[in-house]
């Protein structure tokens, strides 16, 4: 009886353990990336209640994550709603790149976000691209977690 | 700014002698040659009129500092101490006594003279081989005196000719983008400034992002990348009129634009739809032609210098490789294989190598390598450096380096530096704000 007291206990104790680190190892690491795209809200924006302005991307990449497809069509939606704005797509690259690759990779990246919006009945005279490559930081750090908020296609309003 | 050229060039004495003093620029030079350079020598009535004109005390002895400094930077010479020169610099340009020259080790000994004839600036100057005894060459010319320092500058570029056997590079300039402010919110300027970083003027105000400006190998007109209005478009700038132009009616973004060799086109991305490809437009008859034709980004274009060959760089392996490919955009041949990506390739004026940025394991390097991709050198490593440029003799390469900033973001700057291609004599290139995005002028002289 007793030692099966001190078992279950003990099993406790390992749970709680199991659950502390693993809060622990994904607010340290991460918390903010997964893999290494950005997923925190620390430079995020909202262009209305609940929409986020942005979306980020991977190192050297362009595909879209589940959570910017989501963001999309909540700026989809919020852009039907409103059918008088027009936007600019602004796509940008971190630092870790030659400039003209950059300039070239935020242009696909922010056409990207643009092709996404057009599925859900955006017309494309509504939204325009702007590549800024590695020319506008959001945060200055060089470090993965800078960089990671620095991949990124923001919709901007345009008028 | 067009009438600074120099009115003529006399040579006195043509002297081809052999066996005197050689300087080999193909290897690293960890003993640069000892070279006296004499102070120009220069009568009274001539000083005051120099000295009334451009407000310099003593103008003969301002050019051979401008010499004595190219010098040295070339890391090919070691100019010696003025303090322990034994003659007089008039009576050394008419006839040195070449022992008191060889007493302080100099094997090399530069003399001359400047006059003040009719408002015009006169300079004569002569190369002495210590050793031998023997004059190597004299020269004169005349020029408005504003021209000063590049007298200095000429001079220097027959020197080295003349004991290297290759062109010089010193009576050139460099385009670049003068940077001020905090890193998400950089302020650029077009500047351009003398080689040795004199002269620096700035071309635009600072309202608009500027990048990338190359100059015309054969002309003063510059090509580069402005966001004037939010619309980033190529232009074609005229240094000396300061007119410019948009280049081409492209719907969307152009970038990454460069000169052909003669001048009369300038290749360019243009991206459109998240697909970027090159794209020539032909100056004079305006006609404008894609050149590549795939999916992935292609940009960073560079004509070979007999125009028939065009390298750069492009992520259709997956990642940025640099290709070659015929200049009507067949026969693409993918030539970097090394662990990394590569990017920025850059055509040696003398054609047998390619300059390019390589970043592998988060290290940036600036190396060359043969056309074919072989060969590969890496000549320098750093946390973050791109875009090389070439002096106009091949020799030199100048680029820019960007450093890593702490935790909170700070201590970010970027520099220009230049290296040699034997991977020797790495300098920063002293600019009075930071700066990046360097392009080397040809010879402004020849």
């Amino acid at each position: 009886m007793k030692l099966s007291k001190i078992l279950k206990n003990g099993f406790l104790i390992v749970v709680a353990c199991l659950a502390l680190s693993a809060c622990a190892t994904s607010k340290k690491s991460t918390g903010q990336m997964q893999g290494d795209v950005y997923t925190g809200t620390d430079t995020v924006e909202y262009l209305a209640s609940g929409v986020p302005d942005r979306v980020f991307f991977a190192t050297n990449e362009s595909v879209l994550t589940t959570a910017s497809r989501e963001t999309l069509r909540k700026q989809a939606a919020w852009l039907r709603k409103n059918s008088k704005i027009t936007i600019v797509l602004e796509g940008h690259a971190d630092e870790r790149g030659t400039r003209e690759y950059n300039l070239a990779l935020g242009e696909r990246r922010a056409n990207a976000a643009k092709d996404y919006l057009m599925t859900y009945g955006i017309s494309s005279d509504r939204i325009s691209v702007l590549s800024y490559g590695k020319e506008r930081p959001v945060d200055s750090g060089s470090n993965p977690l800078a960089w990671s908020k620095n991949r990124r296609s923001v919709t901007v309003k345009a008028n | 700014m067009r009438n600074f050229l120099i009115t003529l060039i006399i040579i006195i004495i043509p002297v081809k002698s052999f066996g005197l003093i050689e300087v080999d620029i193909t290897r690293g030079n960890l003993n640069p040659l000892p070279i006296a350079v004499s102070p120009l020598s220069i009568d009274e009535e001539s000083r005051k009129n120099f000295e009334n004109i451009l407000k310099k005390k003593n103008i003969g002895s301002e050019i051979s500092s401008i010499v004595e400094n190219n010098l040295k930077v070339s890391g090919l010479f070691n100019p010696l101490n003025k303090d322990a020169f034994l003659q007089e610099p008039d009576i050394a340009n008419l006839k040195p006594r070449f022992e008191d020259w060889n007493l302080i080790k100099a094997q090399a000994l530069i003399t001359g003279k400047v006059s003040y004839v009719e408002e015009k600036l006169r300079v004569e100057f002569r190369l002495w081989d210590v050793l031998a005894g023997k004059e190597m060459m004299a020269l004169a010319f005349t020029t408005v005196p504003n021209n000063w320092r590049r007298v200095g500058h000429i001079i220097t570029d027959k020197v080295y000719e003349r004991l290297t056997g290759e062109k010089g590079y010193f009576d050139t300039r460099i385009i670049y983008v003068a940077e001020e402010g905090p890193k998400t919110q950089r302020v650029k300027k077009l500047a351009i400034m003398d080689q040795d970083g004199a002269n620096n003027k700035f071309l635009t105000l600072g309202n608009e992002l500027v990048l990338t400006p190359r100059f015309n190998p054969t002309s003063q007109m510059v090509t580069y990348l402005s966001y004037f209005r939010n619309l980033p478009r190529v232009y074609l700038l005229d240094i000396e009129t300061g007119t410019q132009e948009v280049v081409g009616d492209f719907p969307g973004m152009t970038f990454a634009p460069r000169f052909s060799p003669d001048g009369k086109k300038i290749i360019m991305s243009f991206a459109k739809d998240g697909n970027s490809e090159i794209y020539t437009m032909d100056l004079e008859n305006r006609i404008v032609e894609k050149i590549t034709n795939h999916p992935s980004i292609d940009t960073s274009p560079s004509y070979s210098p007999d125009g028939k060959f065009i390298s750069f760089n492009s992520d259709r392996s997956g990642y940025q490789q640099i290709y070659v490919m015929k200049s009507d955009g067949s026969n693409v041949k993918r030539i970097s294989f090394g662990k990394g990506i590569y990017g920025t390739p850059v055509w040696s004026p003398r054609g047998d190598l390619i300059a390019f940025t390589k970043l592998h394991k988060g290290k940036f390097y600036i190396g060359v390598m043969r056309t074919d991709g072989s060969g590969e050198r890496l000549l320098t490593e750093n946390f973050y450096q791109e875009a090389p440029s070439w002096s106009p003799n091949g020799r030199v390469l100048i680029f820019y380096r960007e450093t890593k900033t702490d935790s909170k973001g700070k201590g970010f700057s970027a520099k220009l530096w230049s290296i040699d291609l034997t991977g020797y004599n790495e300098r920063q290139v002293a600019t009075p704000t930071d700066g990046s995005d360097p392009s080397w002028s040809s010879l402004l002289s020849n």
